[in-house]
């Protein structure tokens, strides 16, 4: 062939695929999004509510975001491992305490799993929990308010992935370790990790503000834990997790964490472990671990914890078992009726899903094919209910619509399969836009699905919007599920990385939304009921300025006498009394941020002045119509100067 | 008076304990940024929000136009009018007791004085708080003033007044009507029986 010929034939293969592509663009156009009143199931007239709230993780943002739906509209942004700027969180003298841990102050987390507390098996409404990933963290967010007010930090584990799910009665949620240590954590070769490195399970008290803590922990092989839910009906009591790198390898471990053609799911009894803890099992290890708890007035309180409870398998024989789950299985799914539990084995043709009840049977029988570290390993036939053949191409996770249906994301095939429980027949499938990872039906994950609408949540967007540079935006995409096929209704961009997301009906949190703190309840050392109790005291270096807001004036608004070297805290009180009337305080130089501060609360933020002069600060949300009115100046005098300390408003 | 009418006299005058536990009057603001409504109850001894904390936020709005601040306390008329709608109770049972009519007409004759009186006073305060305003307010336009309508409703800049009678209000037209009405029959039967 000459070279001719090869560049002919090269260009008309180009042509092929071009027409090709072309054709697959007029299809798609019309097959993405069906017909024409599709755009009506998405419109939300201005001025409606949503019929949901939908909460996404932020991923990398540390972030959870709060978008409506159908309209995929974003209503807030709650920040939880991550400073924000924007309002002050983070660097606020009350809020920089959720921030403590063993390694100090960590202003950054990678949140990958919101988990809405439940009773009786469904999302109440009550709160949001969701996992710090790098700093092992758990938080729980007030859905009230939608604010973080407990933070608790995880002893004995690194790369908090399997977190926080949620049992039914909100009694525990769990963390399990995504990276095997040394525990406790010592200096020693990383190639000694087969056998001497562990993982854990932690099971965490949650379901009474403030008291968050580490109810026991068990010690487990050194494989990577990956993902959980909780057993509900008849599988209450329970706790399922996934692992992969059964190897237990500590390099490479793409190559040698996928050798194994079953890794496991650790089905965990863990009302046996707390007989056993009760009984006087296990050991009360020394560590050192962090709660934060944003207590009264909002303020954060940083405790230290000393001590954990932990069980080795030996404590507990039969607390533990593993259920063998085709090639490194990623979620665990347990369906509404707790009979079920499904694997996402992201490098299986199948999907497996167990049976409660064949699991009871094999445990009675000792239906063993061995065991690991003391943990029995059921045969995989006698505790398998049946497996979805044709599932798509890398399937990680499945929700449940509560109609006997089950959906389930295939990462590589870039689509959502849709199958039956029982028969284990796939009826339905429709592509996503692109590498769809987590999904989420308002709670698919409970004992009663809102199974109206899923979410897909999409890894890779590349031409779905108009491009920005590098970075694209991580996207949802909203299909209807109410019928027998699936029906792609809407795309909506995503801030940071969402991983999971929870949804709830919106009637749930709706009426008992907090519109400001009552002015009579607060009792912050540093805040004023009025603008008469306003002022400013030195005490040495440090100023304290005890400020009001109110529209549409700073009180004081005039302040001298401050030093080159002093540390000036602004303690400012919002004496508005009214919903959505915030104040924002921002003074010129902060090597901090703004503050935000709701009607009835007291925030405070640090300034340094570094050169002598007169200083602006001002009000950052538009507050009334004379918003850009509300200022004032703070004078700065060189250091040993004898400007009397001085400030006012209106003089 | 006949057993029916000293009856009736006296519920009548019974009606007007409802006006120390609910608002006589009741002032009500509407404006876009406020679709949950905000607005003030006019008791016979205080002026309070509608809504927790509503009577603070007018007086934050009102500070723009220059409005003087309304401070219940300052008011003397609150202090008095508990009183005066006791001295009303009183004479009415008395008139119901004894039988005697002239007692009736008497709290009749107090009554509607009471009420001109106070129409009268509720439309000069509103006056004067609608007028005196602060040279120096924020937001001044040449002629605006900011009286609220005795009755009835008026758009004031971005918000609509409106002023109505609150449920204390309509038990006192009730009372003084069932009362009057009463008097009158008894008097006209009594006439018919000579």
């Amino acid at each position: 062939m000459s070279v001719k010929t090869k560049k002919n034939l090269l260009w008309g293969l180009g042509i092929v695929a071009l027409v090709v592509a072309s054709l697959a663009g007029c299809l798609s156009s019309e097959t993405q999004t069906g017909s024409s009143d599709v755009a009506s199931q998405v419109y939300v007239a201005p001025g409606s509510y949503d019929e949901f709230y939908a909460f996404m993780s932020g991923g990398f943002s540390g972030n959870l975001t709060v978008h409506g739906l159908p309209s995929g509209r974003l209503i807030k942004t709650v920040p939880v491992f991550s400073q924000f700027p924007e309002n002050g969180y983070g660097y606020s003298d009350e809020t920089k305490g959720m921030f403590m841990t063993s390694f100090g102050f960590v202003p950054w987390d990678d949140s990958h799993h919101p988990e809405l507390s439940q009773t009786n098996g469904v999302p109440d409404g009550r709160w949001i929990f969701i996992n710090g990933n790098n700093t092992p963290r758990v938080a729980r967010i007030d859905l009230g308010l939608f604010e973080t007010e407990e933070i608790l930090e995880i002893p004995n584990s690194a790369g908090n992935h399997g977190s926080p799910f949620i049992t039914p009665d909100s009694k525990y949620l769990v963390a399990s370790t995504r990276f095997s240590i040394p525990i406790p954590q010592r200096d020693m070769a990383i190639s000694e990790y087969k056998g001497n490195f562990k993982g854990t399970l932690s099971f965490i008290k949650a379901d009474v503000p403030g008291e968050m803590d580490v109810a026991f922990q068990l010690v487990v092989p050194g494989f990577n834990y990956d993902l959980a839910h909780a057993g509900k009906g008849p599988s209450y009591g329970w706790m399922f997790f996934t692992s992969y790198n059964s190897e237990e390898a500590h390099t490479l471990l793409e190559v040698n964490a996928s050798q194994n053609d079953k890794d496991f799911i650790a089905a965990v009894n863990w009302q046996r472990a707390e007989e056993c803890v009760a009984s006087g099992a296990g050991k009360d290890m020394k560590t050192s671990y962090y709660h934060n708890y944003m207590g009264e007035n909002r303020i954060a309180v940083s405790t230290v914890k000393e001590s954990v409870k932990v069980l080795v398998t030996s404590d507990c024989p039969d607390m533990i078992y593993f259920l063998p789950t085709p090639k490194s299985p990623h979620g665990v799914d347990v369906d509404p009726s707790g009979e079920y539990i499904v694997a996402g084995g992201k490098l299986a043709t199948v999907i497996p899903v167990h049976s409660f009840s064949k699991m009871m049977d094999a445990i009675a029988n000792e239906s063993f094919e061995g065991e690991v570290d003391g943990i029995p390993v059921l045969k995989y036939d006698a505790v398998i209910a049946g497996e979805v053949a044709n599932p798509g191409l890398g399937p990680l996770h499945t929700e449940f619509d509560g109609n006997g249906f089950a959906y389930t994301t295939a990462f590589i095939s870039s689509e959502i399969v849709k199958w039956e429980l029982g028969t284990w027949q796939v009826v339905d499938r429709i592509p996503t836009y692109y590498s769809v990872g987590h999904l989420m039906i308002p709670g698919g994950d409970s004992q009663k699905p809102w199974g109206k609408y899923l979410v897909a949540l999409n890894k890779i967007t590349k031409d779905r919007y108009l491009p920005t540079g590098p970075e694209l935006a991580h996207s949802a995409q909203l299909i209807d599920i109410s019928g027998d096929k699936m029906r792609l209704l809407l795309d909506f961009p995503m801030m940071g990385e969402p991983h999971y997301a929870q949804g709830i009906i919106a009637d749930l949190l709706i009426d008992k939304q907090v519109k400001f703190f009552p002015l009579e309840e607060n009792t912050h050392p540093y805040g004023v009921k009025s603008e008469a109790q306003t002022r400013v005291e030195r005490e040495g270096r440090d100023v304290h300025v005890y400020m009001s807001t109110i529209r549409t004036h700073f009180s004081p608004d005039n302040i001298e006498g401050i030093r080159v070297g002093d540390q000036v805290f602004f303690h400012v009180t919002n004496l508005e009394q009214d919903w959505d009337v915030p104040h924002g305080f921002a003074v010129q130089g902060a090597n901090t941020s703004e503050l935000l501060v709701m009607p009835g609360e007291t925030r405070t933020i640090r300034w340094e002045p570094k050169r002598e002069g007169v200083y602006p600060f001002y009000c950052t949300d538009f507050c009334s119509a004379l918003h850009q009115e509300m200022s004032g100046y703070v004078r700065v005098s060189p250091v040993g100067s004898t400007t009397p300390l001085a400030f006012g408003t209106g003089e | 008076m006949k057993k029916g009418t000293r009856l009736t006299v006296g519920l009548a005058s019974l009606l007007l304990v409802v006006l120390y536990v609910t608002p006589i009057w009741q002032i009500t603001l509407e404006a876009p940024q406020y679709p949950e409504g905000i607005g003030m109850h006019i008791r016979i001894d205080n002026v309070t929000g509608q809504k927790p904390n509503d009577l603070k936020n007018i007086n934050g709005l009102n500070h723009y136009i220059g409005m003087k601040e309304i401070v219940p306390e300052s008011i003397p008329e609150l202090r008095i009018m508990p009183w005066v709608i006791g001295g009303l109770i009183v004479i009415g049972r008395t008139a119901a007791m004894t039988g005697w009519r002239w007692v009736g007409y008497a709290g009749i004759g107090l009554f509607v004085c009471t009420l001109l009186v106070g129409l009268v006073d509720f439309y000069m305060w509103g006056y004067d708080y609608g007028h005196n305003l602060n040279p120096k307010a924020a937001i001044r336009i040449p002629g605006m003033a900011y009286q609220p309508p005795l009755i009835g409703s008026k758009k004031l800049l971005n918000f609509t007044a409106h002023s109505w009678p609150a449920v204390g209000g309509w038990a006192a037209a009730v009372s003084l009507v069932v009362g009057t009405l009463a008097m009158f029959f008894d008097r006209k039967s009594s006439r018919g029986a000579k």
